[in-house]
């Protein structure tokens, strides 16, 4: 619990910080005892209070002001003119000390140079526990004790607080280094989540990423991804109701797919990597734990889909032929994106023996077309992922992305006598009315490309949607943000 | 030791509030009929509301934008204000 609130000031004239245990310090105590005798001088001390012997420091074992005044090295030496502080230096260099000083000829017989140590208040071993001393009252979160008897990970589960999985717990140290992950304040609400439409603040989507195992450098886009979903357009209060088996499914586009370290190749839909894993599973914490949609409760789903624990994954935009899925949503080029997609699990697209962009389309249309039904049309979009087996002949053969989306629109125009109720002795079907007409499977836009997976196997990927556009959801493509 | 993690729900209570009282007759009164805007909903709500009419009630008819959302606030609203009584059917 946060033990001060408190930002000491720091008093005008000159500020030195240092510790015994370093042998600068050592080194300029001297120094220090010079300077005492002309100027004004307050000195804090990390660990002994006896040093520097002759100087009566100031106590900072607790750390209080190393921590507040950000001190990283000592010794440090400030100047502060009515309480701001106007210049510092770090280590002993004495033209350096001089300059910040004014003072001419010190440390006579000591090297011109020496580099300082690290400060007590950045040593690994403490700092959370600093941060949790210092910055702990910045989280407004109800603190809930778990007895010392209760196992943890139990104790998360009573709670109601997980997906069916272990969850980490969200102690205060993990929430504060999560929230290291954003420059963004931990009392922004991000968006208001339904079913219960309660606001989700960075720090509450932060304890959440800590449940799901995220690291801090994935915050931001489970921030993204949250602020994505809360949207009219996307409809997470419907996409979390239905009855159909379908979830957020999350494409990561830019940069930071490389610099977190997800997978968009081998087993991309799969198990095994933890951002891809973790992301998703964040957003679905959040949609469980602050929006209140939980299984069997506001979730009707009649299978529901294993995905639905989390479904992340990062588009290959280094080995696709064609431009990133978030930039059909008007990304800039290459920024960091996610697009948010209500999907089903995926379905895999065998063709091992086409080789010319013609007959691979054909192939894609003929899968296409059974997408929950081949008898129904207009209704639900498609996320396509294209293997890089197969793009190489879209690549070769100079087909661009809206080549093949062109070419797939003129494959998919279906009879109205194919689709209309009872047609192929199926009572399921479109109203005798349409008997007549041509009907596109899918919606204008409804039909989305990305490129992923391994570089072995002549396979792409179908993953079905929801009740499309207005009616139902549509993608939704947020730019992520430090 | 204890240890203390952070709530990760959203700390909200929802509000309680009773049932309003069960009409005693349906005899001029005016009772809504919330179409969800699934397939075939009028086909039942239409058979409701001659039911309805049979035993000297009012019904005026209305009709969400889609039934993936909720209701908006201000049809909720309307319908507060206009009916005695509400039936949300379900359809399909």
């Amino acid at each position: 619990m946060a033990e001060s609130t408190r930002i000491p000031v720091l008093p005008s004239g000159l500020v030195a910080v240092v510790k015994r245990e370093c042998p600068t310090c050592v080194t300029v105590a001297p120094v220090l005892r010079d300077l005492a005798a002309s100027a004004k001088l307050t000195v804090y001390t990390q660990d002994e209070l006896g040093f520097p012997e002759g100087l009566a420091p100031e106590d900072d074992t607790g750390l209080s002001v190393s921590y507040h005044h950000r001190i990283e090295t000592v010794p440090t030496l400030i100047r502060v003119e009515n309480g701001v502080e106007t210049e510092r230096t770090v280590g002993w260099h004495r033209g350096d000390w001089e300059k910040l000083t004014g003072i001419s000829g010190l440390g006579a017989g000591l090297p011109e140079w020496r580099p300082g140590c690290g400060s007590k208040s950045v040593d690994p071993e403490i700092a959370a526990e600093l941060a949790v001393r210092f910055e702990g009252h910045k989280l407004a979160s109800r603190r809930v004790a778990i007895a010392e008897l209760e196992d943890e990970a139990e104790a998360l589960f009573a709670r109601g607080w997980t997906d069916g999985l272990p969850v980490v717990a969200p102690t205060e140290r993990r929430v504060l280094a999560m929230l290291a992950g954003t420059t963004r304040a931990p009392d922004e609400v991000v968006a208001i989540v339904p079913p219960d439409l309660a606001p989700a603040t960075v720090e509450k989507i932060a304890i959440n990423a800590v449940m799901a195992g995220c690291l801090p450098e994935y915050l931001p886009v489970v921030l993204a991804a949250v602020e994505a979903v809360c949207t009219d357009a996307f409809n997470i209060h419907g996409v979390l109701a239905t009855t159909m088996p379908v979830g957020p499914v999350l494409v990561v586009n830019g940069p930071i797919c490389r610099r977190i370290g997800m997978n968009s190749g081998k087993n991309v839909f799969g198990q095994g990597n933890r951002a891809n894993a973790t992301i998703g599973r964040a957003l679905q914490l959040v949609v469980r734990n602050v929006g209140g949609g939980r299984p069997g409760e506001v979730d009707r789903a009649t299978h529901g889909n294993p995905g639905k624990l989390g479904f992340c994954f990062a588009e290959d935009e280094e080995g696709s032929p064609w431009t990133p899925l978030a930039s059909d949503f008007g990304a800039a080029p290459g920024a960091d994106a996610v697009t948010a997609f209500t999907g089903e699990g995926p379905r895999c697209i065998v063709d091992q023996l086409s080789r010319d962009p013609e007959s691979l389309a054909r192939t894609y249309a003929v899968n296409l077309r059974t997408l929950h039904h081949p008898k129904l049309v207009l209704a639900f979009d498609c996320l396509l992922a294209i293997g890089p087996e197969h793009s190489r002949i879209f690549r070769e053969t100079g087909w661009s992305k809206a080549d093949l989306l062109a070419r797939l629109t003129e494959l998919l125009q279906i009879p109205g006598s194919e689709l209309v109720r009872g047609a192929g002795g199926i009572a399921e079907g479109l109203p005798e009315s349409v008997a007549g007409a041509t009907l596109p499977k899918f919606r204008p836009g409804g039909l989305l490309l990305v490129h992923c997976g391994g570089g072995a196997g002549l396979f792409s990927a179908m993953i079905g949607g929801w009740a499309s556009g207005a009616v139902g959801s549509a993608p939704v493509m947020r730019e992520i943000r430090p | 030791m204890t240890r203390l993690v952070l709530d990760p729900t959203s700390e909200l209570a929802p509000a309680q509030r009773a049932r309003l009282p069960r009409l005693a007759s349906l005899e001029g009164r005016r009772i809504g009929l919330l179409d969800i805007s699934k397939p075939r909903g009028d086909v039942f709500l239409n058979r409701l509301e001659a039911r309805l009419r049979e035993r000297g009630a009012d019904v005026a008819r209305y009709r969400k934008p889609t039934f993936t959302k909720p209701a908006p606030s201000d049809l909720r609203q309307e319908i507060a204000v206009q009916c005695d009584a509400v039936v949300e059917a379900l359809a399909d």
